[in-house]
């Protein structure tokens, strides 16, 4: 029998102190101390180091800072005009060429990312927020709102989003707040099936029976005792739905029933533009086409990255 | 397939070894870095020897079991010592030899038969490709798995085949996965836990058709279990491993009898026996927590936790100390190993319930019937039950009959058929908790088996307990927080436990909190489902002298489940067998346990495997408990009693529930006498002609 005894090996420092309870030692207790957060702080590390998060991130932020910032370190003004101008072709001076009016059109590529972003993450957080509460009813009261809920979400999935938002605007005209509301409600809708699936495998847990023989309320149980346990799904969702929100909302402004011109928006220019793209002025096209592109990539990539790691 | 002992070839083995385990280590690679998961194990299996692993969980077993396989995960790797398998060593293997010896040399059986086997595949066809493999022909395949299946005992082969895994049971699946596995007639045949998902009657059949199979294809069996009495029924020798090294081996026997390493001897004194109860005798504990792994670089793995431990075992890594009669020990001090002083005191004076005050639980006629798919499962019937302040009532019996269920609809999680009564302290109660008021909900609380499932596993503990303090006991502001104190003090936790989410804590620490929470609103009576069935030997003994304490202190009354009959037999003080819903025998514990029996907690009580060596292998249950949907005519027992009476009276009329001693109630045709001189009689024959087993 061989022994290992390494001397280079740190020695044992404490001795064991017989706890009167009999059950803890200080080591031990140690030992639970480091492991306080780690699982959450590992969560981030790998998000972190995970290459599609970071080119997302990268993407996203850029979006972002020409969003609120645009305005001031875009080379022209977004909305002048100037007929002397129009429809050149890249060069050093516009990089991305001009339009059919003579607007810069990097600039409004730049500038265009305002509304875009200011109207789906507020419309996504509106979806999430209602669909959440509407998924928590469903799997915790079951029954007859289960039911009746589940067939309202059928029959309104069933229609293409585009179609219904259409039917909104037409019904009470185009403004920010219309978009955010009819693509929120929409979202609710889909993102309370999710989380109903989720909130059915939590109902099976003994946790739950333990708050119905404390007579927790509803709304207790549904947002304190479940919703926590149910927060990685949503999440995930949001990022899916977010990047879904920008799809949507850039075809309704090419549709024309999105931001209003001349204020600049990815989708509204590529609805004017394309009627150039024939003449071979394919500059004013691609450009806000590869925006919307990347915006939603970007964003995919983060939604990815979060739910790789969140199922592990 | 064994060696030729020839001279020419110089095996490093004897033929007669089947494995030979030699200063194996096995490293796994986390975050970089290297963990040990096994130390220096060295240990060697005969020819048609049958030897134990037997630990904690966390211990290697397991790891040992993949290591011989070479079934490592991809992070796990053998970093020093050997295994060889008939003088092989599978880790020089090349992929076709690998293929060859996992499919002819060893077999492997698993805990979970129900997900060892395709559940999109009849069995047919899976235990028909053991054959296949080996180059027999489709349809021949299929006859001899036929076969096969006859040969575990399945009454009914051709049904069986053309099933698939989820219309079959456990039981069933596990006789089928042993079949497969000895199919090819392997060498050495490892079993890993393989009865621990089963009920102890199934467990019982499947334990003897090992035995007797093995004797038959002349296997070595390497058997890896955390139930004591299960290694000591079906092995040779053992060896007790802890934190990844084998820290005693030797005849099952002696090490049993006779431990010569502190970590066995307080395995051992952890496990209620031999009749031990919570009056008389507290259970030892181990103190403190399994290491980490490469936590322990110098010295003894155990001595943290070890009463005996000196200086010299910090310093000084212990080497297999020769302990006599066959027996080698990883202790500086085996020598005194038997004399360890005890962690928790022995002595303790616990208040006896008083039998004769008014009962605080009574339960009239109470039944339960699901209705599914136009099937009415009959889950509880006709329960009438007593349950008097401070006093263990133990409810026993087979998974599926009724244990559960009784305890959610006293409860209210379920709601009772029509005219069941349930009184709380003289006064009705109504079936749905969500009806019941404070008061109600507050006396009546329940832990529950599974702390993962039962604590909400975003809250901290804190809140946990907080939040019963406030909803139950009425408490707020600073009363609750000296009250929060209190009671984690009384479930032996600590303050700094507050802040900590339910996966930071070990498996006990767990069940503590929710102890602690079903004891926040001081309730009268206290349901424990299987409170320490998901807890090993060591953590269950401190659970059970936890919850001995505050019943005497706090005068509650449990209504304690389990299939463990020792732990029911420590803490109860009256018992109740149910079977498909019905209660068969009542009364007081000791009087259930000393007999007579009813002929089904007869058949329970000589399912177990026992650690004292008595056999009390007198009857066994065949086949499985029925459904309840189709609950047989006259006694629902009599399709499985081994006492059946041979007039037909059982088929036909359903015994009622009679007194048949003071207090002790039996739901059974035979007069108890005639029960009583059945058992005595057949005891004092296994007496005389026994054939020598301990």
């Amino acid at each position: 029998m061989s022994e290992h005894i390494d001397p280079a090996a740190a020695p044992v420092t404490s001795r064991a102190t017989s706890d009167p309870a009999g059950t803890l030692t200080a080591g031990a207790a140690g030992a639970l101390d480091v492991s306080v957060g780690r699982v959450r702080r590992e969560q981030l590390h790998q998000l972190v180091r995970s290459k599609a998060f970071i080119v997302g991130s990268v993407i996203l932020l850029w979006w972002i800072v020409c969003a609120i910032f645009g305005a001031s370190f875009a080379p022209y003004n977004a909305t002048t005009a100037n007929i002397l101008n129009t429809q050149l072709a890249p060069s050093a001076a516009h990089w991305f060429g001009t339009n059919d009016v003579g607007e810069d059109v990097l600039s409004r590529v730049i500038v265009g990312a305002r509304d875009i972003l200011e109207i789906a993450p507020l419309a996504t957080l509106l979806g999430t927020v209602l669909g959440t509460t509407i998924g928590l009813a469903q799997g915790y009261l079951r029954g007859a709102f289960d039911m009746l809920v589940g067939r309202i979400v059928d029959a309104a999935l069933s229609l293409p989003i585009v179609i219904v938002a259409f039917l909104f605007v037409v019904a009470v005209g185009a403004s920010t707040i219309t978009l955010i509301v009819v693509i929120g409600f929409v979202f609710s809708l889909i993102i309370a099936r999710t989380v109903r699936t989720a909130v059915l495998q939590e109902r099976e847990l003994d946790y739950l029976a333990a708050a119905r023989l404390r007579d927790e309320s509803v709304p207790h149980v549904m947002f304190v005792e479940i919703l926590p346990n149910v927060l990685g799904p949503i999440l995930v969702e949001f990022t899916v739905r977010l990047g879904y929100a920008i799809f949507t909302i850039a075809t309704l402004s090419f549709l024309g029933f999105g931001v209003q011109l001349p204020t600049p928006d990815w989708g509204a220019d590529i609805a004017i533009n394309s009627n150039y793209l024939a003449a071979g002025y394919w500059w004013e096209t691609l450009f806000p086409a590869l925006a919307i592109a990347s915006l939603v990539i970007a964003i995919n990539l983060i939604g990815d990255s979060i739910e790789a790691v969140l199922i592990q | 397939m064994t060696l030729p002992a020839s001279p020419e070839l110089s095996a490093p083995v004897e033929p007669s070894t089947t494995l030979e385990v030699s200063h194996l280590d096995v490293a796994y690679r986390v975050r970089g870095k290297d963990r040990l998961a096994l130390r220096d194990v060295s240990f060697s299996i005969g020819h048609q020897e049958s030897f134990g692993l037997v630990g904690e969980s966390g211990c290697g077993k397991s790891t040992t079991a993949l290591a011989v396989t070479r079934y490592l995960p991809r992070n796990g790797r053998l970093s020093a010592g050997s295994v060889l398998v008939n003088g092989q060593d599978p880790a020089k293997m090349d992929k076709r030899a690998l293929r060859r010896f996992r499919a002819r040399t060893i077999s492997m059986v698993y805990q979970e038969p129900g997900r060892a086997l395709n559940p999109s595949i009849r069995v047919g066809r899976q235990v028909a490709e053991v054959y296949e493999v080996g180059g027999t022909k489709k349809n021949e395949a299929l006859a001899r798995a036929e076969e096969l299946l006859g040969m575990v005992q399945i009454a009914d082969p051709g049904r069986v085949l053309r099933s698939y895994p989820h219309q079959l049971s456990g039981g069933m699946l596990q006789r089928i996965m042993i079949a497969m596995a000895l199919a090819s007639q392997p060498s050495l045949l490892i079993l890993d836990e393989p009865t621990t998902a089963l009920d102890a009657t199934v467990e019982a059949e499947v334990l003897d058709l090992v035995s007797s199979l093995r004797q038959r294809f002349q296997t070595s069996v390497l058997f890896i279990s955390h139930n004591l009495a299960v290694i000591a029924k079906m092995c040779d020798r053992v060896g007790v491993m802890y934190a990844g090294e084998l820290v005693e081996q030797g005849p099952a026997q002696e090490i049993f009898d006779n431990p010569r390493h502190p970590y066995t001897v307080g395995l051992l004194r952890c496990v209620p026996r031999g009749g031990q109860r919570k009056d008389h005798g507290r259970l030892d504990t181990i103190p403190g927590f399994l290491p980490g792994p490469g936590e322990v670089q110098v010295g003894c793995i155990f001595a943290k936790r070890c009463a005996l431990a000196s200086q010299r075992c910090l310093e000084e890594t212990p080497p297999m100390y020769d302990a006599g009669a066959g027996r080698t020990s990883r202790c500086h001090y085996h020598e005194q190993a038997p004399e360890l002083p005890r962690a928790t005191p022995e002595d303790v004076t616990l208040r006896s319930p008083d039998r004769s005050g008014e009962p605080v639980i009574r339960l009239r006629g109470v039944s339960k019937t699901f209705h599914t798919r136009g099937e009415h499962v009959r889950a509880v019937v006709g329960v009438d039950l007593d349950l008097k302040a401070g006093e263990t009532l133990g409810l026993v019996g087979e998974s599926g009959s009724g244990k559960t269920t009784l305890a959610r609809v006293l409860l209210g999680l379920s709601v009772p058929d029509e005219g069941s009564i349930i009184e709380l302290e003289g006064s009705p109660l109504a079936p749905e908790c969500a009806k019941r008021d404070r008061r109600q909900l507050q006396a009546m609380q329940i832990v529950f088996q599974n702390p993962d499932s039962a604590l909400n596993r975003r809250h901290s503990v804190r809140h946990i307990i907080t939040r019963a303090l406030k909803k139950l006991a009425g408490l707020s502001g600073e009363a609750c927080e000296r009250r929060l104190l209190e009671i984690v003090r009384s479930v032996r936790m600590e303050e700094r436990h507050l802040p900590l989410r339910p996966y930071q804590l070990s498996g006990g620490l767990k069940q503590r909190v929710a102890i602690a929470r079903a004891f926040a609103g001081a309730p009268r009576v206290l349901v424990c489902d299987e409170p320490t069935s998901a807890l090993d030997v060591s953590v269950q003994a401190a659970i059970l002298n936890l919850l001995a304490d505050l019943q005497s202190r706090e005068r509650v009354t449990y209504v304690f489940i389990s299939h463990d009959l020792g732990v029911v037999r420590y803490l109860s003080d009256s018992i109740a067998v149910l079977y498909l819903g019905r209660v068969m025998e009542y009364g007081p514990a000791e009087t259930v346990f000393s007999g007579p029996h009813h002929p089904y907690t007869e058949s329970l009580l000589s399912a177990v495997p026992s650690l004292d060596g008595s056999p009390r292998e007198r009857i066994r249950l065949k086949g499985e408990i029925p459904s309840a949907a189709h609950s047989p005519s006259g006694c629902v027992f009599h399709t499985r009693c081994p006492r059946r009476l041979a007039n037909g009276l059982c088929d036909s009329t359903e015994p009622g529930l009679v007194e048949v001693e003071p207090g002790h109630m039996l739901r059974c045709h035979i007069p108890v006498d005639e029960l009583r001189r059945l058992q005595t009689t057949e005891d004092a024959d296994l007496k005389a002609g026994q054939p020598k087993i301990s």
